[in-house]
């Protein structure tokens, strides 16, 4: 199956799994989830909506990165994703 | 009712009112327990439960010189269990994570009650859960000394882990299979329980060095094995390699040296943390380079406290235990090195407690807020994950009380507008050094005033909170907590803070 996979489990960094999906869909797993959820799944929304990408399917292993992390990580997984597509 | 730091306290109990109330106060001292001729011989754990007729409601204590290997209190809670003896209040001066089976005597509520100074692991999670049918009360290690000598905390048996004893009950730290060093915690249980018990695995004739006076010894139990050394001096804490961390300590040397606190004489103490070893370490290098001697030492002790030592750049040592096998050694064999009971160290009515002579102590924290109220006992959600030990007791005595964390760990700022956990209070913090700046106290005007041109960046407390909210983002709100399950004891016995359940 395609996938698109960036970053690692250490601390401060996330790990990004994207796969083609009908319809857009984001899982955020972190050890930060009761005070950043949401603002973690909104930078993943917005990232996706700049880049004008709706049928992908977004899994995110957080372990406290900052935002600008988790938009560099999302970007590299979905690079990596689309050159598997080529 | 509402304490002096606006936190929620038992309506029945004292609320905390000022670091200094206890100055106002006497000391109160129950007798000692009687002298004992000649202690028993008993031949495993179990005999203890018989001989002494361990039955449900009775208070047990233990120290936790073992740390992490300790396998007595584990025995111990073994044998509760296949008894079944119930509502039992057990008060080890720590709790570590390899104490699990104390999971299921909560549950079974054959342990309802918890006394400790500090709780890491698996022990904490049914109490954080509100499984615990009575409260978890958590001391400082000055307090619980207090609490015992005082009779605020009465003491049926303490069952105390000993590496050697001898034929006259006589107990060593330094010999043995299972040398773990000096035994500061054990030492007011031992006057003060109403019986103590040694359990060693090493019985010689005579022991070379007595760390626990036979006087007061009831019985001796001798089993196979008190602990694995492994997890006892351990000596896992290594100074941080981390660039930030180092960064953050050398900033706090020259923050001292500036606040001229690093003189001839001075007196320093640091937490066991990464950052905090890393700020010794700042220390010494500016000892050597200034050609600066200092006085003393204290605390837990390990290798780098020894070398400064060794090397002559503090006079003394003392030592309330010991963290690895270079401070065992230490002790053993330099006459410099000094053991010191709990109650010496940190005690609020001990005539001079060693805290009192500190010139600084720089220690770590969970989360801090704009009070400057430091919490080292749970996290941000509220779950238990350390407790005190000595930070209240040294962040009162010491002259400068030093807070080294970076801004925000695994993106969560560490300063908050209130901390989740009050477990020491901001009056007796004075500086927090972070590696986007440091914030003093504004209580500490003399400090404020001598940093005034300093090449240091100088900042309000809000203000670098607001610098981690820029970049992290603000925090959401956590769940509202369940019951009290606990109490945060001030050193003089009255309340800080509570403990709540957590979902």
């Amino acid at each position: 199956m395609i996938s698109g996979m960036a970053g690692t489990l250490e601390s401060n960094d996330t790990m990004i799994t994207v796969t083609p999906a009908e319809k857009m869909s984001i899982e955020v797993t972190s050890v930060v989830d009761a005070f950043y959820h949401d603002q973690i799944v909104k930078v993943i929304y917005d990232t996706l909506l700049e880049q004008k990408i709706t049928n992908i399917s977004v899994t995110c292993q957080d372990k406290g990165a900052l935002d600008y992390t988790i938009r560099a990580r999302l970007l590299t997984a979905i690079s990596r994703m689309e050159e598997q597509d080529d | 009712m509402l304490n002096s730091l606006g936190r929620v306290v038992p309506d029945t109990l004292r609320g905390y009112t000022s670091a200094t109330a206890y100055q106002s106060k006497n000391r109160i001292l129950i007798p000692e327990k009687a002298v004992v001729t000649k202690p028993l011989f008993l031949d495993s754990i179990s005999a203890i439960f018989d001989e002494y007729h361990i039955s449900d409601g009775m208070t047990l204590s233990f120290h936790h010189h073992l740390r992490n290997g300790d396998g007595v209190l584990n025995a111990v809670c073994q044998e509760i269990k296949t008894r079944g003896i119930k509502h039992l209040t057990i008060a080890p001066s720590s709790i570590f994570p390899n104490n699990a089976i104390i999971v299921d005597l909560i549950i079974a509520g054959n342990i309802t009650n918890i006394r400790t100074n500090y709780i890491n692991g698996p022990a904490a999670r049914p109490i954080d859960d509100g499984k615990l049918q009575g409260l978890l009360l958590m001391d400082t290690h000055g307090g619980r000394a207090r609490a015992i000598e005082s009779g605020d905390l009465p003491i049926d048996i303490a069952i105390l882990a000993c590496p050697t004893v001898d034929r006259n009950g006589n107990g060593s730290g330094t010999e043995g299979l299972s040398a773990c060093g000096t035994l500061g915690y054990a030492q007011s249980d031992l006057r003060y329980a109403k019986k103590v018990i040694l359990v060693t695995d090493t019985i010689v004739d005579k022991v070379k060095q007595i760390d626990l006076d036979g006087k007061y010894v009831d019985a001796i139990v001798q089993i196979d094995s008190i602990g694995d050394p492994e997890g006892i001096v351990s000596g896992t804490t290594k100074i941080t390699k981390d660039p930030v961390g180092l960064k953050i300590a050398r900033d706090a040397a020259d923050f001292l040296y500036q606040a001229g606190v690093i003189k001839p004489g001075f007196s320093m103490q640091t937490g066991a943390g990464g950052t905090s070893l890393a700020v010794a370490a700042a220390v010494r290098k500016m000892m050597i380079t200034k050609q600066i001697h200092g006085s003393f030492a204290s605390g837990g002790t390990n290798g780098y406290y020894t070398d400064l030592l060794k090397e002559g750049w503090v006079d003394n040592l003392y030592d309330v235990q010991c963290f690895d096998l270079e401070a065992v050694r230490s002790y053993r064999d330099n006459s410099h090195h000094i053991a010191i009971s709990a109650s010496k160290y940190g005690n609020p009515y001990e005539p001079n407690p060693v805290v009192n002579n500190l010139s600084f102590v720089a220690l770590g924290a969970t989360e801090i807020d704009l009070d400057f109220n430091v919490n080292v006992t749970t996290d941000s959600l509220g779950r238990l994950i350390g407790g005190s030990g000595g930070h209240a007791d040294t962040a009162h005595g010491a002259d400068i009380t030093i807070i080294t964390t970076t801004l925000a760990k695994a993106r969560l700022p560490i300063i908050k507008e209130h901390v989740t956990t009050i477990t020491t209070p901001g009056e007796d913090v004075d500086v927090l050094v972070t590696e986007r700046g440091i914030a003093i106290n504004p209580r500490r005007v003399d400090l404020l005033e001598k940093m005034k041109n300093s090449n240091l960046t100088i900042m309000t407390i809000s203000e670098l909170m607001a610098i981690s909210h820029q970049i992290s983002g603000i925090p959401a709100a956590i769940k509202e907590p369940g019951k009290v399950t606990g109490l945060i004891v001030y050193r003089d016995g009255t309340i800080l803070d509570q403990l709540y359940q957590r979902f």
